[in-house]
């Protein structure tokens, strides 16, 4: 009993900087799995015998590394690889007799993961999947995705990276902004859309939430002074601060402006709101950072009671200038429809393309909000049908059919 | 490791090729030799070809097993192929360093692909 458990702590531990370490020495994910697999099983055998040893982690590798050589050995190509398994014999011996800690590979292997190489569509369930073990199986649900389709695709990626040689390195400081910025994007993606706004939210993969605040603040603790890093930990320690008032006692969906504060996690807005103070002395601004100074001004009505529109119709327009993302675009056209009324809202909301909006829900419960309140009852009315129509959380349906309800008359 | 940069080029860039006006010729003819030094002084060159015009192709096919020969290039693109260099490099990342050095002008598309490494 005591040895299994001590390989469940060794896997929650050590899981990705195993992983990380054993793939960027054979620049093969998929091998580094399937070895480290076999080490863990191999543990569960001999482990409840033999007893645990004094170093789980030393002796975990040393196996995998072995299974890792064989492999290695027995496979048509990749003999450049060979050299390095076997330096890391030596390594792995090292690092069992010696006090020794193995090197932190992890930040290596999330660039690789959203490297620019990579399909963007896959970036998030490989990080998922390599960095915090995920099965494929839960990936896919998040993504709507078949887990079978999710596995294929996944297998596919790792070939990808092994074949096509993507380098465990750490990218050169003039390409650092860039190669962050698709890591980041990954991992918010995983978080799923920040924007829950006034009539709309788009509550997609939400399943992933705490995963994705996981990734973040393993990215924060391996890159602690970049203001991107901390913004982007701030924006969704904000948004998760809300989870609990989102929905009301009964279950129904609660928008943003009419949520109760005191349902709020102060210690999450707290730490946010130190994570962006940090972030924004470094002057060098960028997409995370407005995002979470958006969330950080909502979040100011807990104090003051009522929400600074004009500051967040402000803050969307720097967004906007830094990723001109659908997101942003309705964002800004909400903020401005509070500030400075719904006509002026709705004109920034009909320059977008139609084109770009046709299957975009958070576009069509806002248009929906803003004719209702301009009193266009008919346009409300097909507006709500459309967001209804798109929408793919029930909660949410059910507030936006309540909301119609005023619009379908006659 | 060695990558193939496959440069498929636009039918401005054919054209350039042969063009009457000196000037214009030459603006596409005079990167090419220096990009393929700087291959060789970096230790990275392994070969490489220009290809002449799409319109000197000849395509060769079996349908039904019976072998069956046609003008003109196999893919139906806008832009075709127009050359290769094969370069050896540790890794992608420094392929694809390399490939945003080759030549560029406005519409050339450059793939980069690791060669296959015959079974041992």
């Amino acid at each position: 009993m005591e040895a299994r458990r001590a390989v469940e702590q060794a896997a929650r531990d050590s899981y990705a900087r195993l992983i990380a370490f054993l793939a960027a020495r054979s620049r093969d994910v998929a091998a580094a799995e399937d070895a480290l697999a076999d080490a863990f099983q191999a543990a569960l055998e001999t482990w409840p015998g033999s007893g645990v040893p004094d170093k789980p982690e030393a002796w975990l590798l040393t196996v995998a590394r072995r299974r890792l050589t064989d492999a290695a050995r027995h496979a048509r190509v990749h003999t450049e690889a060979l050299p390095t398994l076997l330096a890391l014999t030596d390594e792995a011996h090292d690092l069992a007799a010696t006090d020794m800690v193995f090197p932190d590979e992890r930040l290596k292997l999330l660039f690789v993961c959203a490297h620019p190489a990579i399909d963007p569509a896959l970036r998030t369930p490989l990080m998922l999947q390599t960095v915090l073990g995920l099965p494929a199986a839960h990936i896919a649900s998040a993504f709507l995705v078949k887990p079978v389709a999710m596995s294929q695709r996944l297998v596919r990626t790792k070939g990808k990276i092994r074949d096509a040689g993507i380098a465990f390195e750490l990218p050169e400081a003039k390409e650092l902004p860039e190669r962050l910025d698709t890591v980041l994007e990954a991992i918010y993606a995983a978080y799923g859309s920040g924007w829950d706004d006034v009539a709309g939210a788009d509550p997609r993969r939400k399943g992933l939430a705490r995963e994705a605040l996981d990734l973040g603040r393993l990215l924060l603790r391996l890159l602690p002074t970049e203001p991107e890093v901390q913004g982007l930990v701030a924006l969704m320690l904000h948004c998760e601060a809300r989870r609990e008032a989102r929905r009301s006692a009964r279950g129904t969906y609660v928008p943003l402006s009419e949520q109760d504060t005191a349902h709020w996690s102060r210690a999450m807005i707290e730490e946010a709101e130190q994570l962006l103070n940090i972030a924004v002395q470094a002057n060098r601004i960028g997409r995370f950072q407005l995002e979470a100074a958006i969330q950080s001004v909502h979040a100011h009505r807990a104090r003051t009671g009522y929400t600074d529109w004009e500051a967040i119709a402000l803050l969307y327009e720097g967004l906007v200038r830094f990723a001109p993302s659908l997101g942003a675009q309705v964002g800004r056209a909400a903020a401005i429809a509070e500030a400075r009324g719904a006509t002026t809202g709705w004109r920034l909301l009909e320059a977008i393309p139609s084109e770009d909006v046709k299957n975009y829900q958070p576009y069509w419960a806002l248009a929906a909000h803003l004719f209702k309140r301009m009193e266009q009852f008919p346009e409300a009315a097909a507006a709500y049908s459309r967001a209804i129509g798109l929408c793919e959380d029930q909660a949410v349906r059910e507030f936006l059919t309540q909301q119609a309800a005023g619009t379908q008359s006659s | 490791m060695n990558y193939t940069i496959l440069i498929y080029e636009t039918q401005a860039d054919f054209a350039a090729r042969n063009n009457p006006d000196p000037k214009e010729r030459e603006a596409y003819w005079a990167a090419w030799p220096r990009y393929a030094q700087a291959l060789k002084e970096a230790g990275v060159f392994v070969g490489g070809a220009g290809l002449q015009l799409p319109g000197t192709a000849t395509t060769l096919k079996f349908p039904d097993g019976k072998r069956q020969v046609q003008d003109g290039p196999y893919a139906d693109t806008k832009e075709q192929l127009g050359g290769f260099f094969i370069i050896d490099v540790p890794n992608l990342d420094a392929a694809l360093d390399w490939a945003a050095r080759v030549p560029y002008a406005p519409g050339r598309v450059f793939e980069v692909r690791p060669n296959l490494v015959p079974p041992s």
